[in-house]
């Protein structure tokens, strides 16, 4: 942060113009995806994503590529297979936390045979928000416009399955090309995130909001809308706090995230 | 599993499908959903081939996984079902709620829209799922094991729910259960599955020694007992208790009350 702050004015507006549009695209997405994840059951799927993420991103470091395609290649193919094998899976957290951590074991090794990018290995793990570039916020606008229509395009049916698979089947919605659409998109998300809070911290942006507006309304609109906020309102303090306080711009949104959680209970 | 059953199910009647576990009432009840293929022959629904969403059949499964974590209320939780097999958004149209609040009204739940569905009891969340079932005015309403996990009153109430429906509404209705004698006196007919088979009747002419001792091939014996019917095979009880079965898996979610 101090780094941030001693650059010119105009470029430390940009910097956190930069962050702010960057963070609130993210915490959109994030929001509405996660609202779905945690309505599903699937959030500790989410979290092993992630770290299949961490093994894509520095497997692509290794290759000479950017990492975020890796990342985001790797967490959106993983999200696609856990789809297929979704019924297999189910209820399976022994099986899902192997995953975890052998793709984390996995980048381990990568980062073994190439060390020069000790920094980028930190800001995978934890994100940093100000990390954003502005030449990747258009890629950033295009992922996430993608992310919400396919979300929307697959809504009603992702809804009407995850709460009534059998019914659902019975009434012909295809179960298993919704569950791989759905972790597909996730992995998408779970990739968009990292870029904000670090793989290690992705519950913050995608199941924080979604699970706090679940726990204060009881209708599904209402919910996604509020998960949004909810989300924004995390990104927009934590950036704030962070210039406030200089301290890591991951903790204060992970602070906030926590905290509106926390507050939403004294409703339930 | 089942073999050689040829049935015709006449309309606007209450149909009892009895039988013991893994007696294949749930597989009959998926062929007319269009879920599985018979490997011979054919069935027709209202003169028609089976067909997978037919939305003349309302349709209550058996295993009816809602996590408890999932605090909807009764309206969303129905409003997802109405449209859930189309893709697209979520419908915001308020064009929904009538028929919704009428299917809540034919079963007396109307004061339990706005209530939380993981707050309701297991009565009446049976009601809230039979309203469900309603809410396309279908001709045939396919119940699969509903009294599952009831106490006695509970599902003395969901019969009669069902059975002033079913004359009400004029419609025919199967419903699956594991136990007769809670029926009786119901039931238009009944639908006794064994050994892959099934006989359809009136009770009397169903659960008899001689039908059920031919379906299942062996010595079957109908003990009646103060209005109430025993169907024994040897020293044992046919039915089996209905909390016998097997949880599938952690989702899988319970009345019990």
């Amino acid at each position: 942060m101090s780094k941030i702050v001693t650059g010119t004015a105009m470029n430390e507006l940009n910097f956190i113009e930069t962050a702010l549009l960057g963070s609130s695209l993210i915490a959109i997405v994030a929001a509405a995806i996660g609202y779905f994840m945690v309505l599903r059951g699937q959030s500790f799927a989410g979290h092993a994503l992630s770290h299949v993420g961490f093994a894509g991103a520095t497997g692509a470091i290794l290759v000479g590529l950017p990492p975020f395609w890796g990342l985001l290649g790797f967490s959106t193919l993983a999200g696609v297979a856990m789809g297929f094998l979704s019924e297999k899976l189910a209820g399976r957290d022994i099986a899902i936390g192997m995953i975890l951590s052998f793709s984390l074991g996995l980048g381990l090794l990568f980062l073994h045979f190439y060390t020069a990018y000790a920094s980028q290995v930190t800001t995978l793990l934890f994100g940093n928000v100000f990390g954003i570039d502005q030449a990747y916020l258009p890629t950033l606008a295009a992922l996430s416009a993608l992310s919400l229509l396919l979300l929307g395009f697959i809504a009603r049916p992702l809804l009407f399955a995850s709460l009534q698979p059998e019914l659902a089947e019975a009434r012909g919605v295809p179960l298993r090309l919704v569950s791989v659409l759905f972790l597909g998109l996730s992995g998408l998300a779970i990739a968009l995130c990292t870029q904000v809070v670090g793989m290690l911290l992705v519950f913050t942006l995608l199941i924080g909001p979604a699970a706090a507006a679940q726990n204060l309304t009881r209708r599904v609109t209402t919910g996604l809308w509020l998960s949004a906020a909810i989300g924004l309102a995390a990104s927009w303090g934590g950036i704030w706090l962070a210039i406030l306080s200089d301290w890591p711009s991951s903790f204060c949104i992970t602070a906030l995230s926590a905290a509106f959680y926390a507050l939403s209970l004294l409703r339930r | 599993m089942l073999h050689n059953v040829d049935l015709q199910i006449s309309s606007n009647a209450f149909i009892g499908v009895l039988g013991s576990n893994g007696a294949g009432k749930t597989t009959l009840f998926q062929a007319i959903l269009g879920l599985i293929k018979p490997e011979s022959g054919q069935i027709s629904v209202f003169n028609r081939p089976v067909k997978r969403g037919n939305l003349n059949i309302g349709y209550l499964p058996q295993a009816r996984s809602l996590p408890n974590h999932i605090r909807l209320e009764v309206r969303e939780f129905l409003k997802s079902s109405w449209d859930g097999e189309k893709w697209g958004f979520l419908s915001t149209s308020r064009s929904v709620e009538l028929p919704i609040f009428a299917a809540l009204k034919l079963v007396d739940a109307q004061d339990m829209m706005h209530r939380p569905m993981s707050e309701l009891s297991g009565g009446e969340r049976q009601r809230i799922l039979i309203a469900q079932c309603l809410m396309r005015q279908p001709e045939l309403l396919i119940l699969d094991e509903p009294l599952i996990s009831l106490d006695p009153s509970k599902a003395q109430d969901i019969i009669h729910l069902v059975r002033d429906i079913q004359k009400s509404l004029g419609i025919t209705v199967l419903l699956s259960a594991h136990e007769l004698n809670p029926l009786l006196g119901s039931l238009d007919k009944v639908l006794y599955m064994g050994k892959g088979s099934a006989v359809l009747g009136r009770v009397e002419d169903v659960i008899n020694n001689s039908t059920l001792s031919k379906l299942y091939d062996t010595k079957i014996e109908v003990i009646h007992v103060n209005g109430r019917i025993f169907v024994m095979a040897g020293a044992n009880p046919v039915e089996f208790n209905a909390h016998n079965h097997e949880h599938e898996q952690n989702r899988h979610w319970h009345g019990h009350e």
